[in-house]
């Protein structure tokens, strides 16, 4: 019988720690895919990061390494300088990536360091239970802003994608969503072409994929993806950033 | 005969690190010992490695973090305030048994404190800086030849080991010239490093470098292997300088340069009369305790001479354990003890 569908060799075959309706699991076997399909598991670096997907070094059959808070940019650029022939990726939170890590994700991209970064963002801390995000909405409860994201106490959430783009660094940025079938095909064409724009030497490539957090949202799986395609794309538009006409 | 040069003690390390086979640096700029950055950025491109000024200590000790978990010797230098933003990546480093030399040319403190030498960061260097129950060899030369030789060492004990080695110097090392002979070949320790994330080729399993693991059970047996491995270092590991000891009454212990400041004072001590000798720690840690039990019968008393307010002296103490008198003097902030003020405080434990 034609097999027509099955796990990609670069996702480990155990079952995840994340909870029902979470989509790191669709995000990561994106990654896994496009490590299959481009034929490079094999020099591939991951680099794990602290937050819920801190021990996706269990799912991925990569070589993996597991960062400090926010430090995973810097800890690839240590990896690519090292071996320039290897692809190297982190796998970031919102948490991780644009509150702890600024400083580090600013300046990696600042470099054009030929590196590819996956940046989940679900507008919330998963891991420490629900606490306020630099990508928190306004208005938005969270364990930290019980009465609301308010703009004069807490600030404004910050656009990681249109930040970045001001930079000369980044060959490629784009924001998808897992919202929904279609959206994930296009995540999906976006995480490859991230890998592709590396494996071409043009460096910086993000991709910002708009993911859910059921259980911190407090909603359940099916509430959750309506959250992200009512509410987040809203504040967070789809489309590429930077990179648009880059053909590799 | 290697080649033989007039040479600054910061830029001996960098030169050093490199005859070491280091091809990845590291750094963000702090005075007293930038000038390992600048010898860094233009010697690296020539011996085709690479230098990188990070966007802060904290990126420049992650980019060590990611180089030495791809196999490679790596370093990465900075002054005190900096060495305290290291702290976080020099922990994780521990935990995960990563190689790396870290180099601290010690300036005074608290805070952003001056930029005169200082010994005051002993206790972070040698009880662990970060979080965690855990150690680096720290090595602490005494001259500029020292600084290359300790230097290569440390790149050969950080793999030996799988382990941060730290280089603990202070201004005046950093900033010193003196003649160096370089050897012609060093002494490099091939180790091996099939634990490192390079790329499996699809050829073996893959490999993770990490230092979480949730389980307490699991967490306390990666405890008990670090502990183990510390264990074997302090039996195989300590190093000291045992000068004119062999009739001293008086022992001062001093490490750094202000050990050079105490074969002074043993000079002067003895042209009055004085039988005074120097112990001088060369290993911070694993501390050179094997070296008191070689002086301690005839020994009266010991006198510790550090350029802070006194933290290797707990160190001596415990080795001494209550059998000697231990006495201490010293500067701090920037400020060098003198012949004259150790001699004062030597009559002072004299005179009883």
């Amino acid at each position: 019988m034609a097999v027509v569908f099955d796990r990609p060799h670069a996702l480990v075959d155990i079952p995840m720690h994340y909870c029902p309706g979470c989509t790191h699991g669709i995000a990561h076997r994106l990654v896994a895919e496009a490590l299959d399909e481009l034929g490079i598991e094999g020099r591939t670096v991951g680099i794990s990061s602290v937050g819920c997907s801190y021990n996706n070094y269990f799912y991925f059959n990569c070589d993996m390494i597991q960062a400090p808070h926010g430090r995973a940019p810097a800890v690839a650029t240590g990896v690519k300088r090292s071996l320039p022939d290897s692809i190297v990726f982190t796998y970031q939170g919102d948490g991780d990536l644009a509150a702890i890590g600024t400083a580090e994700i600013v300046h990696a991209a600042a470099r054009g360091e030929n590196i590819t970064v996956i940046f989940i963002n679900n507008t919330i801390y998963g891991m420490t239970s629900g606490q306020m995000a630099p990508t928190t909405l306004l208005n938005q409860v969270t364990t930290t802003t019980p009465y609301g994201r308010d703009p004069k106490l807490h600030g404004n959430p910050i656009r990681v994608c249109e930040m970045l783009s001001t930079l000369k660094g980044p060959a490629y940025i784009e924001r998808v969503s897992l919202h929904d079938i279609k959206h994930i095909k296009k995540a999906k064409e976006a995480v490859r072409k991230a890998f592709k724009v590396q494996m071409a030497g043009k460096g910086f490539s993000l991709v910002e994929i708009l993911s859910t957090c059921p259980t911190n949202w407090g909603m359940n799986p099916l509430e959750a993806l309506d959250r992200v395609k009512n509410e987040m794309i809203e504040y967070y538009p789809l489309g590429v950033f930077a990179g648009e006409d880059l053909e590799v | 005969m290697g080649e033989r040069l007039l040479m600054k003690g910061n830029e001996v390390i960098a030169e050093a690190a490199i005859r070491a086979g280091c091809r990845h640096y590291f750094g963000y700029p702090i005075t007293p010992q930038t000038e390992i950055a600048h010898y860094m950025a233009k010697k690296m491109p020539k011996v085709g490695g690479v230098f990188l000024q990070a966007e802060s200590e904290v990126a420049a000790i992650n980019m060590v973090y990611g180089a030495a978990s791809a196999g490679k010797r790596v370093m990465t230098s900075s002054s005190s305030p900096g060495i305290s933003l290291k702290q976080e990546g020099i922990s994780y480093a521990s935990g995960s048994q990563l190689p790396a030399v870290v180099v601290n040319i010690m300036r005074g403190g608290p805070g952003l404190g001056g930029i005169q030498p200082s010994q005051s960061d002993y206790f972070q260097a040698t009880k662990g800086g970060g979080h965690g129950d855990y150690h680096m060899i720290v090595l602490a030369p005494s001259s500029v030849q020292e600084l290359y030789e300790l230097t290569v060492d440390a790149f050969n004990l950080a793999d030996q080991y799988r382990m941060v080695a730290m280089i603990l110097g202070d201004g005046v090392l950093g900033q010193m010239m003196e003649v160096v002979n370089f050897r012609d070949e060093e002494p490099i320790v091939e180790t091996d490093k099939s634990w490192c994330a390079c790329g499996h080729g699809m050829k073996r399993e893959h490999n993770t470098i990490t230092s979480i693991h949730l389980d307490p059970a699991v967490l306390e047996q990666w405890n008990i292997n670090l502990q183990n491995k510390y264990k074997t270092i302090c039996e195989k590991e300590q190093r000291y300088e045992i000068y004119k000891c062999d009739d001293a009454e008086i022992i001062i212990v001093a490490y750094g340069s202000v050990a050079r400041i105490a074969k002074n004072v043993v000079q002067v001590a003895r042209e009055e009369g004085i039988k005074v000798g120097l112990l001088r720690p060369i290993t911070l840690w694993p501390f050179p305790v094997k070296a008191f039990e070689q002086v301690m019968d005839r020994a009266k008393a010991f006198l510790t001479v550090e350029m802070s307010s006194g933290q290797m002296l707990e160190d001596v103490m415990l080795a001494v354990n209550g059998r000697k008198p231990v006495y201490f003097t010293g500067r701090m902030g920037g400020m060098i003890p003198r012949v004259d003020d150790v001699m004062a405080k030597i009559k002072e434990i004299m005179a009883g």
